[in-house]
């Protein structure tokens, strides 16, 4: 599940992840990578700081059974979203496998966290920290070989790593679930501005998903989606730059 | 003597299609004074009975001929908590003026809307808000959820009856589809933020981003120790027609449409971080108020081109009269009797084109109203860079689904007993769009009111 936040009074509204929780405390944990305005803005707050908007959880919760073996796969900004997901299986009685990809070592977190919840823990970087410089999707095609038998496979990152570990499972046919990362505004079902196309028909990602079976979705479509903003993105990142340090 | 109705001033269209002020500039005191002297104070007003929320229409219009404001504002706050909002957004045509004597008499009514906004703008400009006594406090605490029209409403009736109300709302700013549907150049939010001021001096505590159904559910909130709930989140899930091509990039829902612009402020951008697709061609496909908003919106954001699409004709379009006036004289274009077929994209999944196909009014269907027939071989093609769909909402499924003991109809609606808006469940009611489908703001006010009526007796006899 997710939450939607907004940075400042005139910020917009973006999802990320609940990665962890502590019901004593009543804190949630969210990590967000740089990107652009919200998250800049979001990495400038100290300690102590307010949100105007912290609402959720919102979607619905991930299909957490005792399937036998599962691949959690995850990229960057899903190394925290795929860390709940891999504990719940794991306590669920699953044999967990867990690949990470980052572009650089750098990016690589909560190894310890992964660590104790992971049967076995691959990590790959295109530097050369790390066992691999190997895209995760071949790993995971491999692994399917090598391994006797994986009953599904949990893909959480970038679009393009999701749509990749959907294309490398599906000739052998292993469930492949992604959770989609769409635009929202509200994320409560009122705009569709993250809706997807799963197995032919339209459905909102904030309310049917994020959760949706990787073989059915249309990627290019979703491709497109993402990239609606793309100058204007541009646009506001380098007017809040242009604020920021003038 | 004869007094001609007062004319509300207007801005120039040409100027006011290019910003988001308000295009209605409200009456001078003098011309709302005339206006009123017009008003009968029938014996037996008709007006009375077409207000949803029973205003005493005479008393008001009467107080305002005598010049005195202050007892004019308090005479309509008696049973309407938002009258900046209705003397605004109301269809007073099919509502209070529709049933005026003089309308009968002469064919043309008291502005009676109009007098509704001078007398509440009279209130704000001077500063000096009323507050009605309140009553000791009752102990009784209530849940409101939805701070839409029908929300606020209810909070502000029990909370003059005191009781302790909060409202629950989902989106970071109090209004519903006052805040996030309907512009700022017909409802400035400052207008709707001082009204929500309001009802917090009532002592209406309101707690935001909060999804009841997700942050908590109605049973939790019960646990919390709320004694009545009710139920008022709206018709916020849009409609699509499930055409080829719909989700190519810059097609819109109206309700995603009008909550950049509206609520998140993208008209600003890059002020505010919010951006939307600003088109050069844009169509909008329906003939409801909500389409005539989105059309307005998309010409004020720099479209050259800005068209309606509707199905049938002009005498079918729901839209106020008012609303379609205003677009006609901001150069919106009307393709009525047209329906889309598909949109087409270009490499980049972004809307290029659409195909569209001519009708014509055969049989009336069974609203009543003549059902449109396509007419064969009439599709042509046209380019548009921006598609809004506002072909209605339903309603919002997230508290039925975590509330399984609610009764649900066929389109999704809470299922109520419309003489009390009490819904199957003891101390639970419910109004608006969420039992009615899309409808209008002032009906949502109406079951609001109604509903908390039910909702202080229900609680008076303990019966809880």
């Amino acid at each position: 599940q997710f939450v939607i936040v907004m940075s400042d009074e005139r910020g917009e509204r973006i999802p990320l992840t609940i990665a962890d929780w502590d019901a004593k405390r009543g804190s949630v944990t969210s990590i967000f990578m740089l990107v652009g305005t919200s998250t800049q803005k979001l990495s400038l707050l100290k300690a102590g700081d307010d949100l105007p908007v912290y609402v959720g959880p919102l979607g619905r919760p991930s299909d957490i059974q005792n399937f036998g073996t599962v691949v959690c796969a995850g990229g960057c900004f899903g190394i925290a979203a795929i860390y709940p997901i891999a504990r719940a299986l794991k306590k669920a009685g699953n044999r967990v496998l867990t690949l990470i990809d980052v572009k650089a070592s750098y990016l690589f977190y909560w190894e310890d966290k992964l660590k104790k919840v992971s049967d076995r823990l691959f990590v790959s970087a295109r530097d050369s920290r790390y066992d691999s410089k190997e895209y995760i999707p071949y790993k995971l095609d491999s692994l399917l070989k090598e391994e006797k038998k994986v009953d599904r496979v949990v893909a959480i990152g970038c679009t393009y790593l999701m749509y990749r570990c959907a294309e490398a499972t599906r000739p052998a046919g292993v469930k492949t679930i992604v959770s989609l990362n769409p635009i929202m505004v509200d994320g409560t079902g009122m705009c569709g501005a993250c809706r997807v196309t799963a197995d032919g028909k339209t459905k909102f990602a904030c309310v049917d998903g994020p959760d949706f079976d990787g073989h059915t979705i249309d990627w290019p479509e979703l491709f497109a989606r993402r990239k609606s903003y793309f100058d204007d993105e541009v646009k506001s990142l380098c007017a809040f730059e242009r604020e920021r340090f003038s | 003597m004869k007094i001609p109705r007062q004319k509300m001033p207007e801005r120039e269209p040409e100027k006011r299609n290019r910003d988001f002020g308000e295009v209605n500039k409200g009456l001078e005191v003098e011309a709302a004074v005339l206006e009123a002297r017009r008003c009968w104070d029938c014996a037996n007003p008709g007006c009375v009975s077409g207000c949803p929320v029973s205003i005493d229409i005479p008393s008001f219009i009467k107080l305002i001929e005598k010049r005195d404001l202050v007892a004019s504002i308090r005479k309509i706050k008696e049973t309407n908590s938002l009258p900046a909002i209705c003397g605004r957004v109301c269809p007073q045509e099919t509502q209070c003026e529709i049933v005026c004597n003089l309308r009968k008499a002469t064919g043309v009514p008291v502005a009676i809307g109009n007098l509704e906004r001078f007398i509440s703008d009279f209130e704000r400009r001077e500063g000096q808000v009323f507050l009605p006594e309140i009553p000791p406090s009752t102990g009784s605490r209530v849940a409101v959820i939805g701070a839409g029209p029908a929300g606020l409403t209810v909070a502000g009736e029990l909370a003059k009856k005191g009781h302790r109300v909060t409202i629950f709302e989902a989106l970071h700013i109090a209004g519903g589809v006052l805040v996030y549907g309907i512009p700022e150049f017909r409802l400035p939010k400052a207008i709707l933020k001082a009204e929500v001021d309001y009802l917090q001096k009532l002592g209406v505590e309101l707690r935001m981003s909060f999804v009841v159904g997700k942050t908590a559910t109605l049973e939790d909130l019960k646990r919390d120790g709320y004694d009545a709930f009710f139920i008022g989140t709206g018709a916020g899930l849009p409609n699509f027609m499930r055409i080829p091509g719909e989700n190519l990039v810059g097609v819109y829902s109206a309700n995603e449409y009008l909550t950049r612009v509206n609520l998140m402020r993208a008209y600003e951008f890059p002020v505010y971080d919010t951006p939307v697709v600003r088109g050069k061609r844009a169509a909008v496909i329906g003939g409801g108020n909500v389409a005539m908003d989105s059309v307005r919106t998309a010409k004020r954001l720099g479209a050259e081109l800005a068209a309606i699409i509707y199905r049938r004709s002009r005498q079918e379009m729901p839209a106020r009269d008012e609303e379609v006036k205003h677009a006609e004289e901001e150069g919106i274009e009307f393709h009525l009797l047209t329906t889309p077929l598909r949109y087409f994209g270009d490499d980049k999944g972004r809307v290029k084109a659409m195909e569209c196909l001519r009708m014509e009014l055969g049989e009336p269907d069974s609203s009543g109203r003549r059902k449109p027939v396509p007419i064969p071989g009439s599709e042509f093609i046209t380019q548009v860079d921006l598609v809004v769909v506002a072909i209605g909402q339903s309603p919002n499924p997230l508290i039925a689904q975590t509330t399984p003991e609610l009764r649900v109809g066929k389109w999704g609606n809470l299922e109520v007993d419309w003489k009390t808006m009490a819904t199957g469940i003891p101390g639970v009611f419910a109004g608006g769009d969420i039992v009615r489908g899309g409808a209008t703001v002032i009906l949502a006010m109406g079951d609001g009111r109604l509903a908390a009526a039910e909702m202080d007796r229900y609680l008076k006899n303990g019966q809880r």
